[in-house]
């Protein structure tokens, strides 16, 4: 690695230096866009005590929800779970730490901190148990909450295609959460499906620009689909 | 008769206009799409980023980077667009969706809304709705009047823990269309044969019957 190149050779090298009770913010909807290959080298590595911030924590054999069984995630911060049988039992035997946050929120609480921007006010979750212990406010007639924002030691972040410097362009639905999530990581780590060279990529269509990448490699991807619907032809 | 869920979404789509940009929740609401009229514009957006939600796809067409906010693979429509989640949720807080269509336990007579808990039951989160009602000026809730057991599920409060506060104004049940004002429900229409006693009998907040309440027509 010189200069720019943010290119790493391996995946444990890729996530080199993330430890136990660290936080870590994931990007991904569901399974679209999941930073597939991370999770699987976070689960090999054995990291434990995390505390997990994503949407959602995949399934029972796919996604963050692998590393659920060895009991990797100690805490996750997300929208909507329970989309898999290990988790609901932890949640509900009290092993496992779920701070439910409406989903625009937390998109914002990883933009604000990104953008180096401790708390924001929203009328998301006033007067809900989202609201309680924190701080009220009213401006123009309407209520608002303060909501402090997220950054992570590491972020890991799924996009389609990277230059060698970490600019990244992002692939129909399976964007969501990753670019929020690349801008907040300490350390944030992206995989992809293609790497090509500075200047190959047209400046005007990167969606996350490399100065947010810390390491990039570029894997081969399940791409599992979570509900199939189709229609006949 | 009490309306079936193809009905409920169908009278929803009635409120539809053309050039709307409409987020439908998971469930009934889904089912507006299917009733678009003829000649009619609408844009569905699916908050997990994208903005002109088309059919589902043939086999051919399944892409595993393409899905809807409820995971189901979906296509896009002409002029359709994709962004992320912060830019998602600023279209939803912002106030830029014209009509917004989701499900609900409960709601009560001061437009408080519990749909995303049942404690000790289903503790699934509240996904995108509580910032869907937070931002949303025009929304339309849609549920069973009352539950199976025949308890209301229009209320004086709302027992369950709220996804949003005083945010709904319309809710359309299998029985009626209700407004919600000044702190009371008010009936507008009632379902084909269904009689202005069953619904007041089946709603336990109070509500305000006018002299002529029509029947919808589909």
């Amino acid at each position: 690695m010189a200069g720019f190149d943010k290119v790493v050779s391996s995946y444990e090298e890729a996530l080199a230096g993330l430890e136990d009770n660290m936080t870590v913010i994931a990007g991904g909807f569901g399974l679209c866009g999941i930073p597939e290959n991370l999770i699987a080298e976070i689960k090999r590595k054995g990291t434990k005590g995390l505390t997990v911030v994503s949407n959602n924590c995949g399934v029972d054999d796919f996604g963050l929800g692998v590393l659920l069984p060895n009991r990797q995630i100690k805490k996750i911060i997300a929208s909507y779970v329970g989309e898999n049988a290990e988790f609901e039992r932890q949640m509900m035997n009290g092993e496992l730490d779920v701070e439910l946050t409406p989903q625009g929120t937390l998109a914002e609480k990883m933009r604000a901190g990104g953008a180096g921007i401790p708390a924001f006010f929203t009328a998301t979750g006033y007067g809900t148990p989202v609201a309680e212990g924190k701080e009220e406010r009213e401006f123009n007639g309407r209520h608002f909450i303060l909501e402090e924002s997220i950054t992570g030691d590491f972020a890991i972040v799924k996009a389609w295609k990277a230059d060698r410097y970490g600019n990244l362009v992002f692939r129909k639905t399976a964007r969501n959460f990753n670019p929020m999530a690349a801008t907040a990581g300490k350390i944030t780590v992206v995989e992809v499906e293609e790497i090509v060279e500075p200047g190959e990529l047209d400046p005007d269509q990167i969606h996350t620009p490399g100065i947010y990448v810390n390491r990039l490699i570029q894997g081969t991807f399940e791409k599992r689909i979570e509900q199939r619907t189709t229609r006949s032809a | 008769m009490a309306l079936s869920r193809e009905q409920i979404a169908q009278r929803v789509a009635q409120e539809l206009q053309d050039g709307y940009y409409v987020n439908l929740g998971i469930g009934i609401p889904t089912l507006v799409a299917n009733y678009v009229p003829e000649g009619m514009e609408v844009m569905l957006q699916s908050e997990n980023g994208l903005l002109g939600m088309g059919q589902f796809p043939t086999e051919e067409e399944i892409d595993a980077d393409l899905i809807n906010a409820g995971k189901q693979t979906v296509t896009m429509a002409k002029g359709a667009s994709i962004f992320d989640s912060a830019e998602s949720f600023a279209m939803i807080r912002g106030g830029h969706v014209d009509l917004t269509v989701l499900g609900a336990f409960e709601v009560d007579v001061n437009g408080n809304i519990a749909s995303y808990m049942i404690p000790g039951k289903l503790i699934k989160g509240m996904g995108g709705a509580m910032d869907l009602v937070a931002g949303a000026d025009n929304i339309i809730v849609t549920m069973t009047h009352a539950s199976k057991h025949g308890e209301s599920k229009l209320l004086t409060d709302c027992t369950l823990p709220l996804t949003g506060k005083g945010c709904i104004k319309k809710v359309l049940t299998d029985l009626a269309f209700i407004e919600i004002k000044d702190g009371k429900f008010h009936l507008l229409e009632r379902a084909p044969g269904v009689s202005v006693e069953e619904i007041q009998k089946l709603t336990a907040g109070e509500l305000i019957v006018p002299e002529h309440v029509p029947e919808m027509t589909f």
